[in-house]
C-alpha cells in the first residue's frame, strides 16, 4: 500500500492505495465519487474524464498514486453553491445528453477545451471532443451545448 | 425495504412545459452534476460483489465442474452452479430455452457456467479463475445458411428453426419487364450502450428479494426471474436504476437472476457490474442477415413484384428472434406499394452469439436489402434514386407486404423530396482534417471522390401480431403546501430517450398543473410494457393521458356542472377535500396475428417512415470513407417535445452510420474476436457529420395526440443512404455491410 494525499473537489483526502489502483477506481470505490463513470476499461470512451490540476485526463489512464499531491476536479465538484457551471447548464438546456452516461466526461473535456479556446467553431469543438464517445445523441446537441456555453451559439 | 445509497430519485423540474414544448429533462440536473444514480453506482454497506464464469467455447459438453478451490479462497462467500438454481433453470423472452447457468452443454462463447460472490470485485474475479471446468469440445454450428440442413446437429430439441414467416401477397408467378437480383449480407452489430450491465440485489428477511437494475421492462424481467428463483412474482420487487443507454440490449436478462441467487444464498446485498469486455458477451446483438432479393418492375420502374429470402442468425438462444423474423418479413418489401410479394424469413439457431433486440429490430436488415435493390432498379430503368422512390412510395390507403391497409399518413414520396431539397454541403475545403482518414493525413485529396445516396425506411411502432400491448399509469393529484402537485407513477423505463420529460409534459397539459413529480419506476405499479419498438411515448404516454383524464373526471364530480378547460379548473379549491388518485391500464387498438400460410393480416398498430440523404467522400486508393453529410426527414405525427424528437433522430442516424461503415462484431468459428471499444468501433464526434433534420407532423388520428413513434426509423434509413452514396462515388456493388476498406480497394 502507498499513502497518497489528493485534493478532490476541494477536499483533501489521505488514503492508502495499492500502487496499481487506477484513479477512477480510487474516486469511485474509495471516495464514493460515483459521478465519474466507467464506460469501457480501455481508455476509448472518455466517460471517466476528470481534471488533474485543471487539465483533462481520462481517469482510467492515470494511477491514483500519480495524483498524490495534486488537485482533482470531478463532475461533482463543478457546481458552486448549487449553481451549475455554465457548461453543465448548457448541456442541460440544449439537450446535450440523453442517457447521460458520457455526460460527466463530455462536460469535463468541454471545460478543458473552452479553457484553451474560449470561442471555438463547430469543427474545433469536434476536434476537441474526439476522445469522448456518445451513443445516444449523434453528437449534434453536444456541439450545440459547447457552443452555447461559449456564448457562440446563434 | 433497505434502500441503497444513491437510490433512484423522484424527478421534478422547476421549468414547466406542456405537450409540444421543448421541456428540459427532469433528470438533466442530476445527470450534469454526476448525481444521477446509474445501476453501476449503487452502494450498500456490507455488500458483496458478484462475478461470472463464462464458457470460453462456442459449443461444448461440460464433463466436470468443481468449485472447491474457488470456495476455499479467502473472501469468497458463495460459488453457485446450475445445481444451485432454486427454481426452473430456464428463461427467455419468447421461448424458455436459455439456462440461468449451463448444466450439461454450453451453446455459445460467454454462456454463464458459475457465479461467485466475494468481498471485493477482484476477489470475485480471481475466484472465478479457480473454478475447474472440463469441457468436451463439440463442432459448433456457425453457418446460418446450413443450420436447417438435415445433416446439421440439432442445438435444441425441436431443431434449429426458431421461426419461419411466409409472406404470400398477390401472385407469385407474375412476370416483369425489368428484373434485378442480388444477395446481401449484414454483419453483427452491437448496441454498445455506454453503461455496462449492472445491478444490486438485496435479500429480505422473509426470503424475498429487491433488485435494483438497469433494464427495459421490469415486469417481464420479474416474470423470468421469479420462476428461476422458485419464488412467486410478488416476492421479487424490482426498481429501475439509472440506465446508461439500452437500444435493445437490455431486453433480455443478464445479471438479474445471478445477483438475486447470490444475495439469497449469502443473505447479503450483492452487486454485479460487467466490464466492457463482459458486456459484449453479456447481451444479445443485432441479427446478422443473409438476404436474396429479386425485384420486378415495369419499364417505368413501377414495382410489379418483390421476392426475398431472409435468413437471420439468432445464435444460441431464441431471445426475441421470432418477432425480428416477423418484422423482416412484414416490412421486407419496404415503404413501397407493390401488389405481389413473396418473402420467406427465417430465424435459426447456431452456436454464434445470441441475437435479439436492437433499435430497428429486423427492419434494419431488410432495409439494406430492399433499398439497395431500389437503387439497382433505378439504374436498370434509367431514372434517378429519388424518382424511383417517389414513383413507388407508399401513401395513406396503400397496403404493406402483409396486406395491411395503412390508415394514417405514409408520406414516403414527400420525405424523399424533403431530404433531396435540403441544401447540399459545400465542396471539400481541402483541409486535410476533413478528408477521409482525417488527422492521419492519408491523402491530400488525390483519389477522393464524392457520392450522394438516398434511403427510406419503414418501421412498425408498438408490439405487433395481436400482442396484448398495454401500459399502466397511476397519477395522484394533491395539495402540497397549498399548491397542486401531480405525481406520476409508472413502471416505464427511461433509457435516455426522455420519457420522464414527456410524461410530466402530458400531466401538465391534461391536468393544468404546474408541478409534476415522476416517481421512480418499479414493480409496485402495473406493467408499462417494454421500452422498445419506439412504443413508450405512444403507450405509456397514452396511459398517462388517460389516467389524467380520469383524475379530472373525479375532480369534477366534486363540483357538478363545471364547464371549462382543464387549464382553468380551480384545482386548489377542488383538492381541499383531499387528494385524487387513479390508476389506468391503457391499450392501443388491437392488431391481428399473421395468417400462417400467407403472412397476411393487420399485424401493426402504426407504421413510421424516415428518409435520409447521405453525402460521402471516399478515398478510393485506401478505401477510407468520410460521411460529409447525413440529413434526415421524418414524420413524427406530433412532436411532443421537438428538441427530444430531433435528438432521437440524431442518435438513431449515428447508429445507422456505424452499421454502414464501421460497426461489426467479428465472429470466427463462433468466437467473438473484438469485444472492446478498441476493436469494436462506434462513431466518434469526428465520424458523425453535422445533420439537417426536417420534422413533419402529420397527425395519426388513432394515436394519443396524433404522435408517431420516433426512435427507430432514423436508424433504418441512414445505413442504406450511406452505402448508396459510397456506391455512387465508386461504382462498386457493395452488397455487404459494414463496408470495409478492402471492399472499396478490392484488395
Amino acid at each position: 500500500m502507498t499513502r497518497i494525499t489528493v485534493n478532490v473537489d476541494g477536499t483533501s483526502y489521505t488514503d492508502d492505495v495499492e500502487p496499481r489502483t487506477l484513479l477512477v477506481h480510487y474516486l469511485r470505490e474509495q471516495l464514493g465519487k460515483t459521478g465519474t463513470v466507467v464506460g469501457c476499461d480501455t481508455s476509448n470512451c472518455g466517460a471517466c474524464t476528470v481534471h488533474l490540476d485543471g487539465r483533462s485526463v481520462k481517469s482510467c489512464s492515470v494511477l491514483a498514486v500519480q495524483a498524490d499531491g495534486h488537485e482533482v476536479t470531478t463532475i461533482e465538484g463543478l457546481a458552486t453553491n448549487g449553481e451549475l457551471h455554465p457548461v453543465q447548464r448548457a448541456f442541460h438546456e440544449n439537450h446535450g445528453l440523453q442517457c447521460g452516461f458520457c455526460t460527466p466526461g463530455m462536460i469535463m473535456q468541454s471545460i478543458d477545451l473552452l479553457a484553451e479556446n474560449p470561442d471555438p467553431t463547430d469543427d474545433e469543438v469536434r476536434l476537441g471532443l474526439e476522445g469522448n464517445m456518445c451513443r445516444c445523441t449523434g453528437y449534434q446537441n453536444i456541439v450545440k451545448s459547447v457552443r452555447a456555453a461559449a456564448g457562440g451559439a446563434k | 425495504m433497505t434502500v441503497p445509497t444513491r437510490a433512484p430519485d423522484r424527478l421534478s423540474s422547476p421549468i414547466s412545459a406542456g405537450v409540444g414544448e421543448s421541456a428540459v429533462r427532469p433528470d438533466g440536473t442530476l445527470k450534469v452534476t454526476g448525481e444521477f444514480a446509474y445501476s453501476s453506482d449503487l452502494w450498500m454497506d456490507g455488500m458483496l460483489w458478484g462475478a461470472t464464469l463464462r464458457s470460453p467455447h462456442a459449443y461444448a459438453r461440460i464433463v466436470h465442474l468443481d468449485t472447491t478451490r474457488a470456495l476455499a479462497a479467502t473472501g469468497v462467500f458463495a460459488v453457485l452452479t446450475h445445481e444451485d438454481v432454486p427454481g426452473r433453470n430456464a428463461y427467455g423472452l419468447e421461448h424458455k430455452d436459455q439456462p440461468v447457468l449451463a448444466s450439461d452443454v454450453v451453446r455459445y462463447q460467454g454462456e454463464p457456467v458459475a457465479i461467485v460472490a466475494a468481498d471485493h470485485p477482484q476477489t470475485a474475479r480471481r475466484a472465478v479463475a479457480l473454478i475447474d471446468v472440463e469441457y468436451d469440445l463439440l463442432d459448433p454450428v456457425v453457418d446460418p445458411s446450413t443450420a436447417l440442413d438435415e445433416a446439421t446437429p440439432r442445438l435444441h430439441p425441436d431443431g434449429n428453426l426458431v421461426r419461419h414467416v411466409r409472406i404470400r401477397k398477390g401472385n407469385d408467378a407474375v412476370q416483369a419487364d425489368v428484373v434485378v437480383t442480388a444477395d446481401y449480407e449484414v454483419g453483427m452489430q452491437d448496441q454498445a450502450f455506454l453503461g455496462p450491465e449492472s445491478g444490486l440485489a438485496v435479500p429480505a428477511e422473509d426470503g424475498s428479494v429487491d433488485l435494483f437494475v438497469a433494464t427495459q421492462w421490469l415486469h417481464v424481467d420479474r416474470g423470468q426471474i421469479a420462476p428461476a428463483l422458485g419464488l412467486d412474482e410478488d416476492q421479487v420487487r424490482i426498481t429501475l436504476s439509472g440506465v446508461g443507454g439500452a437500444f435493445g440490449a437490455r431486453e433480455d436478462l443478464s445479471m438479474q437472476v445471478h445477483a438475486c441467487m447470490l444475495a439469497l444464498r449469502t443473505r447479503r446485498p450483492v452487486k454485479v457490474v460487467y466490464s466492457r469486455e463482459e458486456s459484449f458477451f453479456g447481451h444479445v446483438h443485432r441479427h446478422p442477415a443473409r438476404m436474396h432479393y429479386e425485384h420486378g418492375a415495369d419499364r417505368d420502374g413501377r414495382l410489379v413484384y418483390v421476392k426475398a429470402e431472409i435468413i437471420l442468425d439468432g445464435g444460441a438462444y431464441a431471445s426475441s428472434t421470432p418477432a425480428v423474423v416477423a418484422n423482416a418479413a412484414t416490412l421486407g418489401s419496404g415503404p413501397y406499394a407493390v401488389d405481389n410479394v413473396t418473402i420467406d424469413s427465417y430465424g435459426v439457431y447456431t452456436n454464434n452469439p445470441p441475437c435479439g433486440a436492437m433499435r430497428g429490430f429486423g427492419a434494419v436488415q431488410a432495409a439494406f436489402g430492399y433499398e439497395s435493390q431500389m437503387d439497382r432498379l433505378a439504374e436498370a430503368v434509367g431514372i434517378d434514386p429519388v424518382e424511383i422512390r417517389v414513383r413507388n412510395g407508399l401513401a395513406e390507403g396503400g397496403t404493406t407486404a402483409a396486406g395491411q391497409v395503412i390508415d394514417s399518413a405514409a408520406p414516403v414520396a414527400e420525405l424523399v423530396r424533403w431530404v433531396h431539397d435540403l441544401p447540399m454541403p459545400p465542396p471539400s475545403s481541402g483541409d486535410l482534417r476533413s478528408m477521409p482518414g482525417g488527422v492521419s493525413n492519408s491523402t491530400h485529396g488525390e483519389g477522393v471522390v464524392r457520392g450522394v445516396g438516398y434511403g427510406v425506411g419503414i418501421k412498425n411502432i408498438c408490439f405487433s401480431e395481436g400482442f396484448d400491448d398495454y401500459s399502466t399509469a397511476r397519477v395522484r393529484l394533491e395539495l402540497v403546501a397549498g399548491e397542486p402537485v401531480a405525481s406520476v407513477h409508472t413502471s416505464a423505463v427511461e433509457v435516455g430517450q426522455g420519457l420522464v420529460t414527456l410524461l410530466a409534459q402530458i400531466a401538465r397539459t391534461e391536468l393544468g398543473v404546474q408541478q409534476v413529480t415522476i416517481e421512480p419506476a418499479d414493480t409496485s405499479v402495473g406493467s408499462a410494457g417494454s421500452t422498445s419498438a419506439s412504443r413508450q411515448t405512444y403507450v405509456t404516454g397514452g396511459a398517462v393521458q388517460a389516467v389524467c383524464q380520469q383524475v379530472r373526471k373525479r375532480l369534477l364530480e366534486r363540483r357538478p356542472g363545471y364547464v371549462g378547460s382543464p387549464g382553468d379548473m380551480p384545482l386548489r379549491e377542488l383538492l381541499v377535500d383531499g387528494p385524487v388518485e387513479e390508476t389506468v391500464e391503457w391499450r392501443h387498438r388491437p392488431t391481428t396475428p399473421l395468417d400462417p400460410e400467407t403472412g397476411q393480416g393487420s399485424p401493426h398498430v402504426q407504421l413510421a417512415f424516415a428518409a435520409h440523404r447521405a453525402v460521402v467522400d471516399v478515398d478510393t486508393e485506401l478505401g477510407l470513407v468520410k460521411v460529409v453529410a447525413l440529413d434526415c426527414a421524418q414524420d413524427v405525427g406530433r412532436a411532443m417535445n421537438p428538441q427530444a424528437v430531433v435528438g432521437q433522430i440524431h442518435g438513431g442516424s449515428a447508429q445507422g452510420l456505424g452499421l454502414a461503415v464501421m460497426e461489426e462484431i467479428q465472429v470466427v468459428d463462433g468466437l467473438l474476436r473484438n469485444p472492446s471499444f478498441t476493436d469494436y468501433l462506434i462513431p466518434t464526434i469526428l465520424d458523425m457529420p453535422p445533420m439537417q433534420v426536417e420534422v413533419l407532423e402529420l397527425a395519426d388520428p388513432h394515436a394519443p395526440y396524433g404522435l408517431r413513434g420516433v426512435g427507430e426509423p432514423p436508424t433504418i434509413s441512414s445505413t442504406p443512404a450511406i452505402v448508396a452514396a459510397i456506391r455512387a462515388a465508386t461504382g462498386l456493388e457493395l452488397t455487404r455491410i459494414p463496408v470495409r476498406p478492402e471492399h472499396l480497394t478490392g484488395t
